[in-house]
């Protein structure tokens, strides 16, 4: 069955690693839902987090080719379940209709959304969370005129330890 | 974040002096260990060629006729010598080039560092002349890559490049460098890499295994090893030798796997896969236990998965991680270096001897002896086969030659039936299945291994891939004995076409030049054979030869290559006729 499945990649900053990760897919003609990628808590590592629908049997094959790339110093899979996850929206909307509609501040103040900017011709709600509540902030909105609309990847982090530092501090010790 | 800081340096040439960054590479090479390099110049690595110039009587550079032929000698070489091949080129065309070779050694764990050209970094993405992604284009089929844009990098990147090529499961890496940097002056000093922190080469002996192995081993009655160029690769020939006599079981080879046992051995009980032998194909089905060392259950090997060796319970010996269950659901990973695994495994297992299922493998070698083996090699017809040639061939070698073979019935033929004592002696594009590749890897392979007998045995429709390379071997004088069995078809095709399609030959015949005649040309010895009652003396002359020789057998135009199974066939349904 197909489920849902957080890949998490811990690798050197070198260019060209995006691209090296992201043929392991095409190779194998599987999508990517989406793919975050930043600095990790540790110093000089990027984090990659991507994520798919895919069987497990397959994400555990995907792992084993990714974490034999060079340059990649650790995959890990984890399921929904296994993950504390976010994604973030932005939502541009025509100021007029912050003063013209009473409604549309009820909408914001019940999602929880944040106001990042407002000028005479627009203004951007932010809204973090789960697919489902960027979803509904959107769908809320969209009768009163979306201009822009944007949500990103997902980012997340797991609830058991990744171990990344004592890999790197065991090469350390060892040369 | 800097490359040193990711890699482990021990220090080569300390004193440090002030050069070009071509110089640089040349010296990289150097502290390396290499002395020979194949390729072909052009304008954005000329500033490199300029060294060689200077160099060449510590560096030789064998100018192939063609980029790809480079890289088939960079992998011939390699697979004779051990050592990491290398092949350079220019940017754009003679980068792209390149790329069929390099996903060749990539599919075949060659090590291989390709060093190409690229324009300078104030161009990068400008459409430049002859400006070409090449790390883009070379992602997926290489190890590992890196543009270099700025000479500093050089000696850091070229001590990790040969480091990442020669260790663990090797394979080939490439390194672009910009055309400023090779004019550039930096600071030369030259560590050898030691480590790269993010790159694991081999997992390390898992002894718990060793232990659950044996005793496997142990307690099976009838067990069965299937070997493949890890074998080789990790150097462990003779701990592989000890293991089998020792066990006493019976094993068989994939087509990389071949030579790294003697063909006479008594427990070597021949190839198996698509056209391998009937033993060992049927009885990976009837067999308990099967151990795999150094092989990834290629699809040319398993055919149909849901019926392979679905009784037995399987070991594998494997040091790449990513091999594990891939294609084949394992009993038993024995992750790591099969020498170091062998090693620990021998003192574990008991000394036996399984003879009646290795009479087994006898009787069913002797109904392929009766039915395909036979024909093939003592042919009463008039045509001549592929099959007796090769008979002749181990004769006049005395079965000691380095073998090297294109892709095609040719090759299957060769393989089955070439004799064997040593190992690194089978040369043959087996992954990628690349045809043109043996005339360039022969060349390569006679250089790598110049006190052997090299004898390459290419079919029409390879040969003239690569024919250029024809030139390579004149200009070197390299020794190599080229023998193309003529069947004026693309024969391996064409026997698909009369198996699987009725016989619809959809252009694979073949309307061939007079191939003495281009030989000549290059000025080499050429001898044409299309009697059977010629073959021996013309095969006799082509070994004495202290020259490189060309030799063309017309064969039987419609022959086949038996035993088969069918493509998603199980091993089971293999195929006398």
């Amino acid at each position: 069955m197909e489920k849902t499945f957080t890949i998490s990649i811990y690798s050197e900053n070198n260019v060209g690693l995006l691209n090296r990760i992201s043929s392991i897919f095409l190779k194998r003609h599987i999508n990517i839902e989406s793919l975050t990628t930043s600095q990790s808590e540790i110093k000089d590592v990027f984090r990659f987090i991507i994520i798919v629908k895919l069987q497990e049997e397959g994400v555990k094959k995907l792992i084993k080719q990714i974490e034999k790339q060079v340059d990649v110093i650790k995959a890990f899979y984890h399921t929904d379940e296994e993950t504390i996850f976010q994604e973030s929206a932005l939502y541009k909307v025509k100021s007029s209709a912050l003063f013209e509609e009473r409604h549309i501040q009820n909408i914001i103040k019940e999602s929880h959304a944040n106001i990042v900017t407002v000028s005479p011709e627009y203004f951007v709600i932010e809204k973090t969370g789960f697919r489902n509540e960027t979803d509904r902030l959107y769908q809320d909105l969209a009768p009163f005129g979306l201009l822009q609309f944007v949500r990103s990847g997902r980012i997340s982090v797991t609830k058991s330890k990744m171990g990344i530092s004592e890999i790197l501090k065991k090469f350390k010790s060892d040369n | 974040m800097k490359t040193k800081d990711q890699i482990a340096l021990q220090e080569v040439v300390t004193k440090s002096i002030t050069i070009s960054g071509a110089e640089a590479v040349i010296r990289c090479l150097l502290a390396e260990g290499i002395d020979l390099i194949y390729g072909y110049p052009g304008g954005a690595i000329m500033p490199v060629y300029d060294e060689l110039y200077k160099f060449q009587d510590q560096l030789n550079h064998v100018l192939t006729r063609h980029e790809q032929g480079a890289t088939h000698a960079a992998q011939g070489y390699a697979r004779t010598s051990g050592k990491v091949g290398v092949a350079i080129a220019t940017s754009g065309p003679g980068a792209t080039n390149l790329v069929t070779g390099i996903a060749d050694a990539q599919i075949d764990s060659t090590p291989m560092v390709c060093i190409t050209g690229q324009v300078g970094s104030h161009l990068l993405g400008s459409d430049a002349f002859q400006e070409t992604d090449i790390i883009g284009i070379s992602t997926p089929v290489t190890k590992w890559n890196y543009q270099i844009t700025n000479a500093d990098e050089i000696p850091e990147i070229f001590a990790k490049a040969f480091y990442i090529a020669k260790s663990g499961r090797p394979g080939p890496v490439l390194i672009d460098i910009t055309k400023n940097a090779q004019f550039e002056t930096l600071d030369f000093n030259y560590q050898k890499c030691t480590g790269v922190r993010s790159y694991k080469p081999a997992p390390a002996l898992d002894t718990q295994a060793v232990t659950q192995a044996a005793e496997m081993i142990n307690n099976a009655k009838k067990p069965f090893i299937v070997w493949g160029q890890g074998v080789i690769l990790g150097g462990a020939e003779d701990e592989f030798k000890a293991f089998v006599e020792k066990s006493g079981i019976p094993a068989a080879w994939t087509i990389l796997g071949l030579s790294a046992l003697p063909t006479a051995h008594p427990l070597n009980v021949g190839m198996v896969g698509m056209h391998g032998n009937y033993g060992p194909n049927l009885l990976t089905n009837e067999c308990d236990l099967l151990i795999a060392i150094g092989m990834r259950f290629d699809d040319r090997v398993t055919g149909n998965l849901d019926t392979y060796a679905k009784q037995a319970k399987i070991i594998h010996f494997e040091i790449d991680p990513a091999e594990i269950n891939k294609n084949v659901k394992v009993d038993l990973p024995l992750l790591g270096d099969c020498k170091v695994s062998l090693r620990s495994l021998i003192p574990l297992i008991q000394k036996k001897s399984h003879d009646q299922w290795i009479d087994r493998f006898d009787e069913l070698m002797k109904v392929e002896v009766k039915e395909v083996i036979d024909k093939d090699l003592y042919p009463q017809k008039e045509g001549l086969t592929m099959g007796e040639v090769i008979v002749s061939i181990n004769k006049h070698t005395r079965g000691d030659a380095v073998l090297v073979t294109d892709v095609g019935q040719h090759q299957m033929v060769a393989c089955r039936y070439t004799d064997f004592v040593r190992s690194r002696s089978n040369v043959t594009s087996g992954g990628l299945g690349t045809m043109g590749f043996a005339l360039p890897a022969a060349l390569g392979a006679k250089m790598g291994a110049p006190e052997r007998e090299v004898v390459a045995v290419i079919g029409d429709g390879g040969y003239q891939m690569t024919i250029q390379e024809l030139g390579t071997i004149f200009q070197t004088q390299a020794a190599v004995k080229i023998v193309v069995l003529n069947n004026e078809f693309l024969g391996m095709v064409r026997q698909w076409q009369q198996l699987f399609f009725d016989k619809r030959y959809a252009s694979t015949e073949m309307v061939n030049p007079d191939f003495i005649t281009i030989a000549k040309g290059y000025y080499l010895d050429a001898k044409k054979v299309d009697k059977r009652e010629n073959l021996d003396a013309a095969v006799a002359e082509m070994i004495a030869s202290d020259k490189p020789y060309f030799l063309e057998v017309c064969v039987e135009k419609e022959d086949n290559v038996f035993p088969m199974i069918p493509t998603g066939a199980s091993v089971s349904d293999i195929r006398l006729k």
